[in-house]
């Protein structure tokens, strides 16, 4: 045990420091947090360099391509989000650079795991125009139909996943 | 002054998200390990962290409606497109039960220190890209059954903001009983010290050999 770790926030504090931010967001912005509409933008921006004549034909990135796609609110937001992660990890002493995972597994199987996973959650969030944050706890706070069908979605199939994937992940 | 402010600019994107990095990672979020264990019941964190959350924005966006600080009018409310919402979540729960993360915990993950969540990130570009790619044909199924904008569960049920929310007080308070007493059950949440202990004791491999020289770890 490493004792210069210290522990997380007991759940109903780090979630009233959550709802207050949140809140907070509101009140400045008109809309909550968010974070996939970022890697959106970091898709279009992609596009753009890799292949510009298909990504400005693309029904779904050619609009995001009439300005800056990186330029949003929720680019900087992003950026906010690993500058206070990062903030937090180092003052507490849970900055440690890893590939984390299902302990059993090796490395490289982590990784395949979380490219996986980073598939899935990217379709998704499209799918569903918004992910957790943007859609789960941000519309939820508002207390929209669909964040909380979306949480239906989320929680229902992330327990039937997360019991097939039980043996490697416990 | 009234609210909302609409400020839109790079210091309040970087402002309001640093207090949501921070909080995540305080929270324990920035663990795979723990963001997955929610699914096995055996960690609560998630659940509650959340409930908690939505509960208190919730309630401080229904007192500022109801005084007329803020209208729910004035405010963003995402719309119910029935099964593009649903199986959308649905993917996105996959996900973490597959790769640990969901968007926003990815970064928490990154920021700090793992590299596996920095994976996970470049996957959402690519799941990304796969569905802009076939966006025309999924185009329907993306548009199909849309509900009223900006619906509400006070407008769908047609009762008060203030019920609603007291049922998900219950719900909350049902929850971290019921949560509180399967993670007895299962020796408790997990620590930020016990996470640190088994990635410093060889259960994650440091950077200068990922994917190169890693050897088979075998189960505990």
């Amino acid at each position: 045990m490493n004792a210069s770790v210290r522990p997380f926030w007991p759940p109903l504090a780090a979630g009233v420091a959550l709802g207050a931010t949140l809140f907070a967001t509101f009140l400045v912005t008109g809309h909550g947090l968010g974070a996939s509409g970022s890697f959106t933008g970091a898709t279009a921006w992609l596009g753009d360099k890799i292949a510009p004549g298909a990504a400005h034909e693309n029904g779904y990135l050619g609009p995001m391509l009439s300005g800056n796609p990186l330029a949003g609110w929720i680019s900087w937001e992003l950026l906010g989000v690993l500058l206070g992660a990062l903030l937090a990890a180092i003052t507490s002493g849970r900055f440690r650079v890893r590939v984390d995972g299902p302990t059993r597994l090796s490395g490289g199987r982590r990784l395949a795991l979380a490219l996986a996973g980073g598939v899935l959650s990217g379709f998704g969030a499209r799918l569903a125009r918004g992910c957790t944050s943007g859609l789960g706890l941000s519309g939820g706070a508002p207390l929209a139909v669909a964040a909380f069908l979306f949480l239906i979605g989320f929680f229902v199939v992330g327990v039937a996943a997360g019991y097939l994937m039980r043996r490697t992940w416990a | 002054m009234s609210f909302p402010i609409s400020d839109d600019g790079v210091a309040s994107g970087l402002l309001f998200g640093i207090l949501f990095g921070y909080v995540l990672e305080s929270a324990g979020f920035g663990s795979p390990r723990k963001l997955t264990a929610q699914f096995r019941f055996t960690d609560w964190s998630v659940f509650k962290v959340m409930f908690t959350a939505i509960i208190v924005a919730a309630a401080g966006l229904a007192a500022a409606n109801a005084t007329g600080v803020m209208k729910f009018d004035d405010i963003f409310i995402p719309t119910t497109y029935f099964w593009a919402t649903l199986a959308g979540g649905a993917l996105v729960g996959a996900g973490m039960a597959i790769g640990g993360y969901c968007p926003g915990t990815s970064a928490a993950g990154f920021a700090s220190g793992r590299l596996d969540a920095f994976v996970f990130m470049a996957g959402m570009i690519v799941g990304t890209g796969a569905f802009a790619a076939a966006f025309d044909f999924i185009k329907p199924f993306y548009l199909a059954a849309a509900g009223p904008e900006g619906q509400t569960l006070q407008s769908l049920f047609g009762i008060s903001d203030w019920a609603i929310l007291a049922i998900l007080l219950a719900a909350a308070v049902g929850g971290f009983a019921l949560g509180g007493r399967l993670e007895r059950a299962a020796g408790g949440a997990l620590t930020a010290q016990s996470l640190d202990a088994d990635a410093a004791d060889g259960g994650s491999p440091g950077p200068s050999v990922v994917g190169l020289e890693i050897s088979q770890r075998k189960s505990a």
